[in-house]
């Protein structure tokens, strides 16, 4: 019975085929460690995301008079509501903890090297349409730092010379912030973008499962056709898609059910501190909700300090950092753009951290540490310690792409192994 | 060589317990969302009881008030009016009120009333909605040898002036009682039966 | 596993050192909220419906699920909490002062403080409440050393007494000599209120429980579904380990 409607099926469309081919026959390298689970995580989070957004706007009321009240009614009047909204805050902060963390996987492990470039480009485009997305998101709850925030990003566009004021107020729709930004955030917050990033998405996968998984050591698991004997192919069965262009190595296991397996575990772990987050402590420290959202948007009075929310911060400090307005937003969108050129900076042939010089070591730390400085530096208010520090770090955040052009040209590298290892 | 190699019953065991519990934890990851549906704490607070002030309702006048978005009908019916609900029994399709749900059971009686003159009643035909007239003289014209009723004008459901259907028509049950009491003499509370009473 | 537990706690640490950092202190008093203690919420409440809710509404909460939750019984609540004229048990806690008029009488409307709690925490409001000394130069006669100029008159001044603001000074031997050191400003009161200092405290500790309330009125049942939920992901985390080490027995 169960036959006969799959087969009825896959007469119509190839429903077993991608299922085998993404799925149980999807060769995985097996050393992937925890620094994999990301990719997963961010699925797991955008769905998330686009339910309890779906059903948010069921209650949610997009006007500059009717915002904020919708949010109080859907905490307070509507059932469970305050569980919905909460996973969606929850979730927005969580999409970027897990984005992060993938982005960085791909920086120690090479992922973005050849062939892998337009993977991470298609990666680098999420990254924008989720920036857009939870900027324009942020504006809805219509509180204080909602407005402020959309005022102060919005006004860096003011900045592009000739045309900038002219485009601050034609992405406004109005002479500051108001019902009519408020409004056209919110359709593209609803569905334009989230379409957007759902198409990206699916691309990001297909072009993953076309070059196929990185791994910790960036040593290749599929060989040419031919140059692999029977002893070492792997013991599992694989698509045909994969073993027709490609022998396969012993060093991988099929993505369902052994990938899944670990994803699963590392979705046990996420879930437990998303609902502890969520459950007892859903304003984090300020963080994932900033206090002064809890008063409704005031286009008369500022608050006291106006930060975007943490994951904006790093940039919002390379911007601080230039004493010059048109410079500043130069240095903030380059420090995105140059991130999208990693494949094309990074000219090295060896591609994990594992087997490259301790100056990538040291640089790719250095790296790291300056990311989350600044972020710590993009969200506090300006201090005489800070006013030194923070365009020390956005120095070296940009060092690290000037370093590494340099040095990886002719790298002295460890000898790679011919196979993975543990 | 096959994708899930061994199985043994560990395996199997731990595959199920997963599972169940997985598939536990989508349930109780539905029912907010579910439960959201539920008329929320608004909708139940502009649907709460309503009074109603009969004072200067006059015999033969119907009123209208709005309960949870639907008008209800206060009818003070006149004693000719009320002798007339007692002779019609054999042109109705259900005159001793048997549908349970239909009335409280302080309204299941001839007039379908607490009080006798005064009929209060969901204006809402049960047939598909509209909102039936009321004809108080003249509904000869509708129902031969019946002086008053109500007439839904959208597919011609017929009800008596205790809300009762008439035979051959498409609704076919009679006009719901809301719950209502009598805080005093002239103030009904409509939306709520009395503390106390079913 | 390691290095990535290692770095994610890192990661935790940092954001929430920058979150610590970041929430103001220097406020004078802390308050021990506790919203089990459905006495002090209901002592709280009526403190607020008697003195705070003639200029400031909690527009966004409804009074029906306020009696609910701090057990009051809806027919006293109506009786006793409810000033305002044609008001149902199901509305908004609101007031029937004219937003502009107000406006003018105060130099501002008074802001709805349904979630004034979130805005500033629970420990400003109660420092807040404890902080008002007088001051002629000011409109209503009263400033505030947590509010600078505040625009309300001491409206829990009958509670309270006539509070004063003196500096204290001590005593003390420095370098051989005695001289007198400021100890800071503090705030006294007069004993002309109704109540004492302790009870005055209390009342002020009552109100800011009933506003953390207000604020978030499902934090009982978000923490007690939280333990739940936690519980969950505990025992799943636990299969899934059980079930991906059987898995990849296979693999070596």
């Amino acid at each position: 019975m169960f036959k006969t409607i799959v087969d009825w099926i896959d007469a119509r469309i190839p429903m077993t085929r991608v299922y085998n081919m993404h799925m149980a026959q999807y060769p995985a390298p097996k050393n992937m460690n925890f620094w994999y689970v990301f990719g997963f995580l961010a699925t797991i989070v955008l769905v998330n995301q686009i339910l309890t957004g779906v059903w948010l706007t069921m209650s949610y009321v997009p006007s500059a008079e009717g915002a904020f009240a919708s949010v109080e009614y859907i905490m307070r009047d509507v059932e469970y509501g305050w569980v919905i909204r909460y996973m969606h805050s929850t979730g927005a902060s969580a999409f970027f903890v897990v984005v992060y963390l993938h982005m960085f996987r791909g920086m120690m492990y090479g992922s973005y090297q050849k062939p892998r470039e337009l993977l991470w480009l298609f990666g680098m485009f999420i990254y924008l349409a989720l920036m857009a997305e939870a900027f324009m998101g942020y504006l809805l709850p219509w509180g204080q730092m909602s407005y402020w925030g959309a005022q102060v990003i919005i006004s860096l566009f003011g900045a592009i010379p000739f045309v900038g004021d002219d485009l601050a107020l034609w992405i406004r729709g109005d002479y500051v912030v108001s019902g009519a930004t408020l409004n056209r955030f919110f359709a593209l917050h609803v569905i334009a973008l989230p379409l957007v990033i759902v198409i990206l998405v699916f691309l990001h996968i297909v072009a993953l499962h076309e070059v196929g998984s990185n791994n910790p050591d960036g040593v290749d698991v599929k060989r040419k056709k031919g140059t692999v004997s029977d002893e070492d192919k792997t013991k599992f069965e694989f698509h045909e898609y994969y073993t027709s262009k490609k022998d396969i190595l012993d060093d991988v296991v099929p993505f369902f059910p052994h990938m899944v397996l670990k994803d699963l575990m590392a979705f046990g772990v996420f879930i437990f501190l998303f609902c502890y987050v969520m459950f007892f402590n859903p304003d984090f420290y300020g963080k994932f909700i900033e206090h002064p959202n809890f008063e409704t948007a005031n286009p008369l009075k500022t608050p006291e300090h106006v930060f975007p929310v943490w994951y904006f911060t790093p940039f919002y400090a390379i911007l601080k950092a230039v004493p010059h307005k048109l410079m500043g937003v130069i240095a903030m969108f380059g420090a995105i753009i140059l991130l999208a050129l990693l494949p094309w900076i990074d000219r090295g042939k060896v591609r994990s951290v594992r087997y490259r010089c301790g100056l990538h070591k040291l640089n790719l730390w250095v790296f790291a540490i300056s990311f989350i400085a600044l972020g710590y530096f993009g969200g506090t208010p300006a201090t005489s310690v800070s006013d030194i520090l923070a365009p020390t770090f956005t120095v070296l955040y940009f060092a690290f792409f000037a370093a590494l052009w340099i040095y990886s040209k002719n790298e002295n590298t460890k000898p790679l192994p011919d196979r993975i290892t543990k | 060589m096959s994708n899930v190699p061994v199985d043994n019953s560990r395996r199997r065991f731990l595959t199920a317990a997963t599972t169940v519990v997985g598939g536990a934890g989508a349930v109780a990851v539905a029912v907010p969302f579910i439960a959201s549906w539920n008329p929320s704490a608004r909708a139940k607070s502009a649907g709460a009881p309503v009074e109603v002030d009969i004072t200067k309702l006059e015999l033969g006048q119907l009123i209208r008030v709005e309960w949870r978005g639907k008008p209800v009908w206060v009818v003070y019916r006149t004693p000719k009016m009320l002798e007339q609900l007692g002779q019609i029994g054999d042109k109705l399709l259900d005159p001793e009120s048997t549908e349970e749900k239909q009335q409280p059971s302080y309204a299941k009686n001839m007039t379908r009333s607490s009080r006798e003159e005064i009929l209060v009643a969901v204006g809402i035909c049960t047939h598909l909605g509209c909102s039936p007239t009321y004809i108080s003289e003249g509904y000869e014209e509708i129902v031969e040898g019946v002086n008053s009723g109500f007439f839904c004008p959208c597919h011609g459901s017929k009800f008596d002036l205790a809300g009762r259907v008439f035979k051959g028509v498409p609704a076919g049950l009679n006009l719901q009682i809301p719950p209502y009491y009598y805080i005093d003499d002239t103030t009904i509370l409509i939306g709520k039966d009395k503390e106390g009473a079913a | 596993m390691k290095k990535l537990l290692y770095t994610f706690g890192l990661f935790v640490g940092l954001v929430s050192s920058t979150a610590f950092a970041s929430s103001g202190g220097g406020l004078p008093y802390h308050a021990d909220v506790d919203l089990t203690d459905k006495a002090s919420l209901q002592r709280g409440a009526k403190l607020f419906m008697n003195y705070c809710s003639g200029c400031h509404q909690m527009q966004y909460q409804r009074y029906e699920r306020t009696f609910n939750d701090l057990g009051i019984p809806v027919d006293v609540g109506l009786e006793n909490l409810i000033f305002t004229k044609d008001t149902k048990v199901g509305s908004h806690i609101k007031n029937a002062m004219p937003e502009k008029a107000s406006a003018k009488w105060f130099g501002a409307t008074p802001p709805d403080l349904t979630l004034e709690a979130r805005l500033r925490g629970p420990d400003w409001i109660y420092s807040y409440l404890k902080s008002f000394y007088v001051d002629p130069s000011r409109p209503f006669g009263v400033n505030n050393t947590v509010f600078k100029d505040v625009g309300m008159p001491h409206v829990l001044q009958e509670l309270q007494g006539v509070p004063h603001k003196e500096e204290h000074f001590e005593e003390q031997l420095i370098d051989g000599e005695l001289q007198r050191v400021s100890l800071g400003e503090r705030i006294v009161v007069d004993g002309s209120g109704e109540l004492s200092e302790g009870e005055y405290d209390r009342a002020a500790l009552d109100i800011t429980n009933f506003m953390v309330y207000v604020g978030e009125p499902m934090i009982l049942e978000r923490e007690s579904l939280g333990w739940k939920a936690l519980l969950y992901c505990f025992i799943f985390f636990v299969l899934a380990v059980l079930l991906k080490k059987e898995f990849w027995k296979d693999v070596k």
